[in-house]
């Protein structure tokens, strides 16, 4: 049992568990004491002194996210002496700053423009003193603009703890600080994976996603061009969020509705072709458990995952699944199957993604992503933070929305697509499959609970035609990093393993909305569950469009068309080079 | 005599590449004796010395290194901060010029005590003689079985490495130290946890300044209870000063706590060359507070130090004359601290750049009564909310001159008008 420790915040008594922190102490007594560098889940560097608070008996002021409650401390969280120090302190950064805030993305969503009206400031004492320095906007997804940054240093937590790719770091000293890849290059120079994690933790408008809400406005207006777009598994549970509802609200009808509003021809979903991905990748599977191929097997929907195998793990590259990623496969499909379908040359069809993640916006990007002549399959991809402004923008009212349902041919979906966004949800979804098509019987239950859960790597073993297998799930890049190591070392003892880049999978992705936490992952997480087991169909292989793409265009799993189309290669990039 | 020679009793009378000349003057005495005796004798006796450190801020040593004696860990360090950057203070270089092994045996005792397994002394890179002569002193001790496997026919390992530094002048604080030993940009951590208990390399471990450890020996040597004679109530023993600017003889001098800056300045500096007028003295180097004449009486000791809330304890007395203009030395102290901030926490990082701003006004006199409200406040913010000691002792020169010599900035002031 934890000892209690009692003590008093501005005069109340307060008890709580030992080792608990000032600032959670008096949340819990509700009193909020401002923060900035503060994130949950992220290591407390106390760099801003923010949340500094007086101690009586102590000379000076101690940040409240790191000093530890003691038994009879007396604290003063609103002293006047302690209101001027986060008033001088928050002066200090806003002087060094690029305010403004008008022109920012991050307008009305930024946290250091939140702490600046909470604490009342209506002026500066100092002097402006930015430097101006260039933005580095040199990839596909993310923007970095070192002129708002104000050096909290969260960013680079999460991309060295969290992520384990570690390409930011703070860069000379003092005032002069950037945080920055090293030796001041771009985030392609040092093979960033663009999994927007620093994106979403970014307290200001210092590093955001690459903004295309424009591109997608210009095209909805074209009379030449024919919109449709596909929204991935885990926005149906973000997106409500994102429009101000609560954490894991399921939004599925009313999501298709308010895209119809903003203008697509078409609302398809994403969920369709992660049903066809589990059929390639399942048959991929078989193919090489029976045949003596590459094993373990990984799964290749992650573009986070992707990039970072191809940059730091390139002697693994065998054992990645050869599938595109469903938002990929979708592209393939809807400029090819469902152009010859509906009549319509492909070089007009403008295909948009919604989807949780910055890293699908580099993926959409790459040059071997072009299933017609000179066109890529996908021309747009927008995150959930992009898609609520477009829907803010025009002014919809989410919460009174019908409900409506996605658009045929790639509309019929089932439960084990649905979990995609979710860590552990593709093997669920392929071991339903590889389980029925291998073992010729029906499950017993569908539910596959060992790789469910936040736990870093899950581990389950399954009977394949009476051969144990072993599988394992692992998520963010770090856990990741483990397991490559095992492969590299040839120590993996699994057949199939399923990674996924960002902490939870994409319920959980750099580009779901800003303020994301353990608990917020943990909701959409349940949902995303809700919606699989409410869905009367929740196998893939039992998905009639899918059978009915299959015999009416790509032929058979692994056939030469769907190898065409549904299939890719990787390259090692060469760091450093 | 002022003077008290404890700590510099060898100093020009040895050759400090002798370990031989050590020896015979009572050199590693002390050792032996600490460990012919109980590990816990080591540790009262330095308790009853009540021996606080001398880097500055004067934190009793026998708390240190009681914390580090408790750690279970099987893997301890000892630290030697040989990183002697503040402006004004060059005692620590004397006593490693002047009589390196005093250091080792302090450090040695040390790790016997604590049981800690290994050494660094993290010397300034600037310090090219010290580092010379202290490479050579760890080596020759190592061949006199003073350091190294099975110290003295017991079970006691004990190594000592030399780290240098690259030229930060904040990694003279204990945890961006650390992070330097380790390879890492010199960077303070947040505490707690202390070093004690998670130091280098996430080990257990204790730092000391230089002339700290000299001072082990010494207590071993005559015991703690001696030591406690000498000096005052608050502050034990001998302290080496590092008297410099506008005096006679500059130099260090060691004498015992409880004598008057005035009585020093005078008697040991030989007074203000040209029959100029004392006008202020800086105390600890740049980042101690400037007083004024009137307040000279004052005697050399932490508990009175304490009121400027700085490290004033290193030891540095910089005396100016009627020459000197304030705001010409406050923005030199502001620059020196803008330059040497690592930039961690915002109000270091941020605030040295205004200070500097708005001394420059002060400096052209172009500042208003707004101005000196705002660099009395921030000075005091920064003071009272930086991460590690840097950020919040450079304030104090402001500090302690918008106290002493407030009319200095009116004076200064564009107007009276708000």
């Amino acid at each position: 049992m934890k000892m209690m420790v009692n003590l008093k915040i501005n005069n109340i008594d307060v008890t709580v568990p030992e080792n608990t922190t000032i600032l959670d102490a008096a949340k819990a007594y509700n009193i909020s004491i401002p923060t900035l560098c503060y994130y949950p889940d992220l290591r407390i560097n106390s760099d801003c002194r923010i949340c500094s608070v007086e101690i009586v008996g102590k000379k000076g002021l101690s940040t409240s996210c790191s000093t530890i409650v003691q038994e009879g401390m007396q604290v003063k969280t609103h002293t006047p002496r302690v209101i001027n120090a986060r008033k001088t302190i928050t002066e200090l950064l806003l002087a060094n700053h690029d305010a403004d805030c008008t022109a920012c993305a991050k307008n009305m969503n930024c946290e250091l423009q939140k702490l600046a009206n909470v604490l009342g400031i209506d002026e500066n004492r100092f002097e402006r003193v930015l430097e101006v320095r260039p933005i580095d906007d040199h990839n596909p997804s993310l923007l970095r603009n070192p002129n708002r940054c104000i050096k909290c240093g969260r960013c680079i937590d999460v991309c060295r703890n969290i992520q384990g790719v570690n390409v930011l770091e703070p860069l000379n000293r003092g005032h002069e600080i950037i945080i920055s890849p090293p030796f001041g290059k771009y985030l392609t120079d040092e093979f960033c994976t663009f999994c927007g994690q620093c994106s979403s933790v970014c307290p200001v408008g210092a590093i955001i996603e690459k903004d295309e809400t424009a591109a997608v406005w210009n095209v909805l207006h074209d009379p030449q061009k024919h919109v449709i777009v596909q929204v991935a598994p885990a926005i149906r549970v973000s997106l409500g969020e994102e429009l101000g509802q609560k954490a894991g609200t399921i939004v599925t009808g009313k999501l298709v509705s308010a895209l119809k509003l903003l203008g697509f021809t078409k609302v398809f979903d994403t969920d369709f072709t992660a049903d066809l991905t589990i059929i390639e990748e399942g048959n991929e599977l078989i193919k090489r458990i029976t045949t003596g191929g590459v094993l373990p097997m990984i799964t290749s929907c992650c573009p986070g995952w992707i990039n970072f195998a191809e940059t730091y793990y390139p002697e693994i590259l065998d054992h990645l699944s050869s599938c595109k990623s469903p938002q990929q496969m979708f592209g393939a499909l809807a400029k090819t199957y469902y152009a010859q379908k509906e009549n319509i040359d492909p070089a007009t069809i403008f295909v948009v993604s919604i989807m949780p993640c910055t890293a699908k916006k580099y993926e959409a990007k790459r040059p071997e992503m072009g299933s017609t002549e000179n066109n890529l399959d996908v021309d747009v991809v927008l995150t959930t933070r992009e898609i609520g402004k477009m829907l803010r923008q025009m002014g919809v009212e989410f919460e009174n929305l019908p409900e409506t349902e996605f658009d045929e041919p790639f509309g019929k979906t089932t439960g084990a697509a649905a979990i995609f966004g979710t860590t552990g949800g593709v093997m669920e979804a392929a071991l339903r499959t590889v389980y029925e098509i291998v073992n010729k019987k029906p499950l017993e239950s569908l539910d596959f609970m060992e790789v469910r859960g936040m736990e870093g790597i899950k581990e389950a073993s399954v009977n394949l035609g009476g051969k144990i297998v072993k599988v394992a799930v692992a998520h963010t890049l770090a856990n990741a990093k483990k397991i490559a190591e095992q492969i590299k070392n040839n120590e993996s003892p699994y057949a199939f393993i399923e990674v996924m880049c960002c902490p939870g999978g994409c319920i959980g992705g750099g580009g779901q909305s800003y303020g994301t936490t353990s608990k917020t992952r943990k909701d959409r997480l349940a949902s995303l569950y809700t919606v699989d087991a409410a869905m009367p169909l929740r196998k893939s292989h039992e998905n009639p469009d899918i059978n009915k793409l299959y015999a009416d265009f790509l032929g058979s799993p692994l056939a030469k068309l769907s190898h065409e189309l549904l299939h890719t290669k990787y390259k090692a990039k060469h760091r450093h080079q | 005599m002022i003077e008290k020679k404890i700590i510099s009793k060898r100093f020009d009378k040895i050759d400090p590449y002798s370990i031989a000349d050590y020896i015979a003057t009572g050199g590693y005495k002390s050792l032996a004796k600490a460990m012919a005796g109980q590990r816990i004798n080591i540790l009262s006796e330095v308790e009853k010395s009540r021996l606080r450190g001398r880097g500055g801020a004067g934190f009793p040593v026998a708390i240190k290194m009681m914390a580090l004696a408790k750690e279970a860990a099987l893997v301890k360090y000892i630290v030697c901060n040989a990183d002697e950057g503040e402006p004004g203070n060059f005692k620590d270089r004397a006593i490693m010029e002047k009589d390196p092994h005093s250091i080792l045996e302090g450090m040695i005792i040390t790790a016997y005590a604590t049981r800690a397994t290994k050494g660094y002394i993290y010397i300034r890179c600037e310090y090219d003689k010290p580092i010379e002569i202290m490479r050579h002193a760890v080596e020759e001790a190592r061949k006199n079985h003073f350091l190294g496997q099975k110290i003295d026919k017991i079970d006691f390992d004990f190594d000592i490495e030399i780290r240098l530094g690259a030229g930060s002048y904040v990694c003279g604080e204990e945890f961006a130290l650390l992070e330097s030993i380790e390879g890492k940009t010199g960077r303070t951590r947040v505490k707690p946890p202390f070093p004690t208990s998670v130091g280098l390399f996430g080990k257990p471990t204790e730092i000391n300044n230089v002339e700290t450890f000299a001072n082990i020996p010494v207590i071993i040597g005559m015991g703690g209870d001696e030591f406690a004679k000498i000096g005052t109530k608050s502050s034990t023993g001998t302290k080496l000063l590092s008297l410099s600017g506008n005096v006679n003889n500059k130099g260090v001098y060691e004498i015992p706590f409880g004598v008057p800056i005035k009585t020093v300045i005078d008697e040991l500096g030989g007074g203000v060359p040209d029959s100029r007028a004392l006008k202020m003295v800086q105390l600890g180097g740049a980042c101690g507070p400037i007083i004024p004449r009137y307040l000279l009486d004052m005697i050399i000791d932490f508990d009175r130090f304490d009121e400027f809330e700085s490290k004033t304890g290193s030891g540095a007395i910089i005396v100016m004359d009627d020459r000197c203009d304030i705001f010409d030395i406050l923005l030199r102290n502001v620059t020196f601290f803008k330059h040497e901030s690592c930039g961690k926490c915002a109000p270091c990082r941020e605030g040295h750049n205004q200070l500097e701003r708005l001394l420059r006004k002060f400096v052209d006199r172009k500042a208003t009564i707004t101005d000196l409200i705002s660099i009395e406040s921030l000075a005091r913010v920064m003071h009272q909310t930086s991460l590690c000691g840097l950020g919040q002792t450079s304030p104090t020169s402001i500090i302690s001159t918008l106290r002493y010599f407030r009319d200095d900035y009116i004076d200064r002031l564009e107007s009276l008008e708000v």
